[in-house]
């Protein structure tokens, strides 16, 4: 009985690290690239580690691409959205959840219904807009699309709904006007929630590909994502200035993750459904 | 006396918290959805101006090989991702919940794409499938043009849609299995069940409306499957019509082509497919997911 345990955990092991090789091979492989010359990747056979360790594929990227522009747009358009996000989700949010007022049921099966609709239908006139306005290629349209969230509207209210009543109707009774209420007494309680949503705001901003493609096409004015698609169609044959640049698009990231790994894990598990 | 202070009873504050949300949504959502539909009934000039044209977009679509090769390519796609991708999840899932050291970095590792731009995972398995230099390809002897080769594009891509996107459903999972009492485990292991019985009448069902949101989820991504073809085919590949998505065509006909009213046709055409799927699929879960608890 005991031997079949230890079989089986082994087998348990096995499987998981096969499975992490996978998982991992493809980021050393970019790494190993990126470190060869040209000439060695094309070599036959090939390498597997380089002969020199050669990073001038690094400081040739950051020619290529105006990559200061490129983390600095990225960063603005993430913090804004985020910031934007967790605001007007946490005052929705808590209205639907704690207050009555008419047309409530109204306005929150508006924001279901959006939230069911793949965001795609609305980029032709939301790119209409912000073109009719002239300020394509600026930080205003990266963040345009998620200056409102009805699916962080729905998470949130669902935070505000497990907050029992009688808290914030004792806040409200000891003096604390509506406002105080929710920013003193409310908001702080649904901390892990708002975590969860600015993990998922920016994973999923940092990832989109289309919106800066179409809204900001000029390559000093876009994020990382569309930076690497220039970069792609421009350079498709030069493999190790593709692995640098797509390892310095997503350095910081991966860097984030690893310091806050079990909030990313937790609050995207906790987000899962979208 | 005074009416009792009620905090719930409100239309001022309601109106004013609910505003930024609202407005916004129909500047950025309400509008641009009629905006959308009226001009897929329009032809759109490059100077923006608007004529109606009735049906004919629609009927271009319809009537275009194009189009019903791209709505092929995303369904094709879906059947390789969802069913294979969402089994390997569930089997991850499994190994994680087992008593093993080790089980945070495990997690940490097979969630690890998720955090990384699909810009950037297309680019390093794009290099991995080369058919002249690529890794696979020399390690195995392989001569398969695996983004080249009309035939294999979609699973090449499928495949790395899988490793994305593993991780992130095996915590969904995880979180799922985790929520099933322990109970149910003893009282099964006294009568005897084996892991494989358990698994079966345990696991399975108790993780079934889990499993349902993880499926919906992973298809309507998959559907909705644009960035990885975009930057491991892209444009000028000999593969590209035996490749393109829904919505990549959409990318191509409205800000490529500039034709916004095909566009605008392409777009509806296939959220009103997402919708028509996802309804079969709420109607399919009754057969096999379990809300008993």
């Amino acid at each position: 009985m005991k031997q079949k345990k230890t079989f089986s955990t082994v087998l348990i092991y096995a499987a998981l690290i096969i499975g992490a090789v996978i998982m991992i091979f493809p980021f050393i492989w970019m790494l190993l690239t990126a470190a060869k010359t040209n000439a060695e990747v094309l070599q036959v056979p090939p390498t597997i580690l380089p002969e020199n360790w050669d990073f001038s594929s690094f400081i040739k990227v950051f020619d290529l691409l105006p990559f200061g522009h490129l983390y600095l747009n990225t960063g603005l358009m993430i913090l804004f959205r985020v910031l934007c996000a967790v605001a007007f989700s946490s005052m929705a949010g808590y209205a639907f959840a704690k207050l009555n007022f008419k047309g409530k049921n109204f306005f929150f099966t508006l924001v279901i219904v959006q939230q069911m609709i793949p965001g795609q239908i609305f980029i032709i006139p939301q790119y209409e807009m912000v073109a009719g306005l002239g300020l394509t290629d600026t930080i205003f349209s990266l963040v345009f699309p998620g200056l409102v969230s009805a699916f962080g509207t729905f998470f949130l209210r669902q935070a505000y709904m497990g907050i029992p009543d009688e808290i914030a109707e004792a806040a409200y009774l000891d003096g604390c006007t509506r406002w105080q209420t929710f920013t003193k007494v409310l908001f702080p309680l649904t901390k892990s929630s708002v975590a969860a949503l600015a993990v998922f705001t920016a994973v999923f901003s940092y990832a989109d590909l289309l919106w800066p493609l179409v809204a900001n096409t000029n390559i000093n004015s876009t994020t990382l994502s569309a930076g690497l698609s220039t970069l792609n169609s421009m350079y498709s044959t030069n493999y190790p200035v593709l692995m640098a640049g797509s390892l310095l698009a997503m350095l910081p990231m991966v860097i984030l993750y690893l310091i806050f790994q079990k909030l990313f894990i937790e609050g995207v598990a906790m987000t899962g459904g979208k | 006396m005074k009416k009792t202070k009620k905090l719930g009873q409100d239309n001022l504050w309601g109106y004013l918290l609910i505003a930024p949300t609202v407005i916004g949504l129909f500047i950025l959502n309400v509008y641009p959805f009629v905006d959308t539909i009226i001009l897929s009934f329009c032809k759109s000039g490059v100077f923006g101006g608007r004529e109606f044209v009735g049906l004919e977009n629609y009927a271009e679509i319809f009537g275009s090989q194009e189009f019903w090769q791209a709505l092929w390519n995303t369904v094709y796609f879906c059947i390789l991702t969802v069913p294979v991708g969402v089994f390997l999840a569930l089997i991850v899932a499994i190994l994680l919940n087992a008593k093993i050291r080790g089980k945070v970095v495990f997690r940490a590792i097979f969630f690890l794409p998720m955090v990384v731009a699909p810009a950037a995972v297309a680019m390093v398995w794009k290099w991995i499938f080369n058919s002249e230099y690529g890794i696979i390809n020399t390690v195995f002897h392989l001569d398969a043009g695996w983004i080249t080769d009309p035939n294999l594009v979609i699973p090449t891509v499928a495949i790395v849609a899988i490793w994305s996107a593993i991780g992130y459903d095996a915590v969904l999972l995880l979180s799922g299995i985790q929520n099933i009492s322990k109970t149910y485990y003893e009282a099964a292991s006294l009568d005897g069940c084996t892991k494989l019985q358990q698994f079966r009448y345990i696991t399975l069902p108790m993780v079934s409306p889990t499993l349902f949101v993880v499926l919906i989820m992973r298809l309507m991504a998959s559907l909705k499957v644009y960035d990885l073809i975009y930057m491991m085919v892209g444009e000028g590949n000999p593969a590209l019509s035996k490749s393109q998505s829904l919505i990549y065509l959409f990318y191509r006909e409205s800000f490529i082509k500039g034709d916004k009213g095909m566009g605008s046709a392409i777009v509806i055409a296939t959220v009103v497919l997402i919708g028509i799927i996802t309804a079969i699929q709420f109607v399919g879960q009754k057969k096999w997911v379990n809300y008993e608890v």
